[in-house]
């Protein structure tokens, strides 16, 4: 059983569905026409391009170049997640601290995937690697970008409270504990909610992708289970630590408050 | 020995500014608005970079811990921030029924809701927060100037007797200058970057 190959012609014929959209937005106002336009040429040029470096690195590349590729996608998903907030840190540091955190939880999860549970050889072989850490990313940088934001939103809005709790001796940890609460939790919920509606209401796009391609679908099941757990948690902890390294980059070893470091 | 030290105190673009209070000495401070009242507190209690020294009993800012210190030199702000539902969360333990009584309050009002307190009921509710820490040096940020008249006394008398019993050192920012006579001690205004003497008053 194999995949029925579409034509350039099927994509066309699918892309009139966008064309229809942006017209539409025309009369509504929506002032979105141009950017309709190019994020549909962006996904096709973005996902050509990653088509063909798959399709190169598959056949021919070693693990220096899927080292490579997967730095770049860390790095992208870096400058997404400081380009989504609407408070920033001042300087590299909303990008750096987003990297890091993304790193620090994506990579040693896909790895421990690869070489423990998958059991690849040799494990890093990329037809595995690059879409589950490319899945991995995605979500965690979802996560991340999320709690970031309500992070700096409400440090921003509640200065006065959280300079009034350190008046009263409390260590900055403490006068953040509800605000970095509600900012894990909200970078978290995008993954929960997904988790919980996975099969009832959605059938998520890796398993939908392997049944088109003639996997039996409890095989695609089994690995689509496996993703939520991955991506459940990888989001999770990715968020912990980008909101736990922002709360402390916005105080001095003195404990004060320093929104100057936001834009 | 005195109680707080201030040494060539620069913040933001005031200062430098020297200045002692002794174990249980009232200073009154008044000027007018952006002349960096607020300010000197928050440099004094840490909550802002200053150069310079302050010191507690000899002691430096710095031998303490942010919060350590920031609990011994509390700063009471001009506007009270509450920031969880009832008043109750915002006290550890249960407070004296004669503090509240003392304060105009019975002694339901831990369970009261923030959304209800008046400004007034905010202001005396935050000193009493305040004094829960046992401080040994009060910054207060003109604490009584929502108050109605009887509030502002009652407010004066509370500082004026937990002074008495532990010898604490006040700095009491005030718009009036009445009351800054009926604190006694010295009265200084700040003005133009400067610390100017302007009443001594009778010595603690």
């Amino acid at each position: 059983m194999n995949v029925i190959p579409l034509t350039a012609f099927d994509l066309l014929l699918t892309s009139l569905a966008v064309i229809f959209l942006a017209l539409l937005s025309l009369p509504l106002r929506l002032e979105m026409a141009s950017q309709i336009v190019v994020a549909a040429l962006r996904t096709t040029v973005q996902l050509l391009l990653i088509g063909f470096i798959l399709k190169w690195l598959f056949t021919s590349a070693g693990p220096g170049w899927i080292a490579v590729l997967s730095i770049f996608m860390l790095l992208n998903a870096g400058c997404e997640v400081s380009r989504r907030q609407k408070r920033k840190f001042k300087g590299l540091w909303g990008f750096g601290i987003g990297t890091l955190s993304m790193f620090l939880t994506s990579f040693p999860m896909v790895i421990f995937t690869l070489t423990v549970v998958i059991n690849n050889q040799p494990w890093y072989e990329p037809r595995y690697a690059i879409p589950l850490l490319g899945m991995l990313l995605g979500n965690t940088m979802n996560g991340v970008s999320l709690g970031f934001d309500r992070l700096l939103h409400n440090v921003w809005q509640q200065r006065q409270i959280i300079e009034n709790r350190l008046m009263l001796g409390e260590t900055w940890f403490e006068a953040l504990t509800e605000i970095r609460r509600e900012s894990i939790r909200s970078g978290l919920m995008p993954t929960i909610n997904a988790m919980m509606a996975a099969g009832i209401v959605s059938l998520p796009g890796m398993m939908t992708g392997q049944i088109l391609a003639g996997s039996p679908p409890l095989e695609a099941v089994k690995y689509q289970i496996m993703i939520m757990f991955l991506i459940g948690s990888g989001s999770g902890f990715g968020t912990i630590a980008a909101v736990s390294l922002g709360a402390r980059r916005l105080f001095d070893s003195r404990q004060r408050l320093h929104l100057e470091r936001l834009t | 020995m005195p109680k707080l030290t201030v040494k060539g105190l620069i913040y933001h673009h005031f200062g430098p500014f020297d200045l002692i209070i002794e174990e249980g000495e009232t200073v009154s401070l008044s000027g007018s608005s952006g002349a960096g009242k607020s300010l000197l507190l928050r440099a004094l209690a840490d909550i802002d970079p200053h150069d310079g020294e302050v010191l507690l009993n000899g002691e430096s800012c710095q031998s303490w811990s942010a919060p350590e210190w920031r609990r011994r030199v509390a700063l009471l702000p001009a506007e009270s921030q509450w920031w969880h539902d009832t008043v109750g969360e915002h006290f550890q333990g249960s407070l004296a029924q004669e503090m509240l009584e003392v304060m105009g309050f019975d002694g339901n009002v831990m369970s009261w809701s923030i959304t209800r307190l008046s400004s007034g009921e905010k202001q005396r509710l935050a000193i009493l927060r305040l004094l829960q820490n046992k401080p040994k040096v009060l910054l207060l940020d003109e604490p009584t100037a929502n108050l109605d008249p009887e509030s502002s006394k009652r407010v004066e008398n509370l500082f004026l007797n937990y002074q008495h019993k532990h010898g604490t050192a006040i700095l009491w920012v005030t718009h009036d200058f009445e009351q800054g006579r009926r604190l006694g001690g010295r009265h200084y205004r700040i003005e133009n970057g400067q610390l100017d003497l302007i009443a001594s008053g009778d010595k603690p």
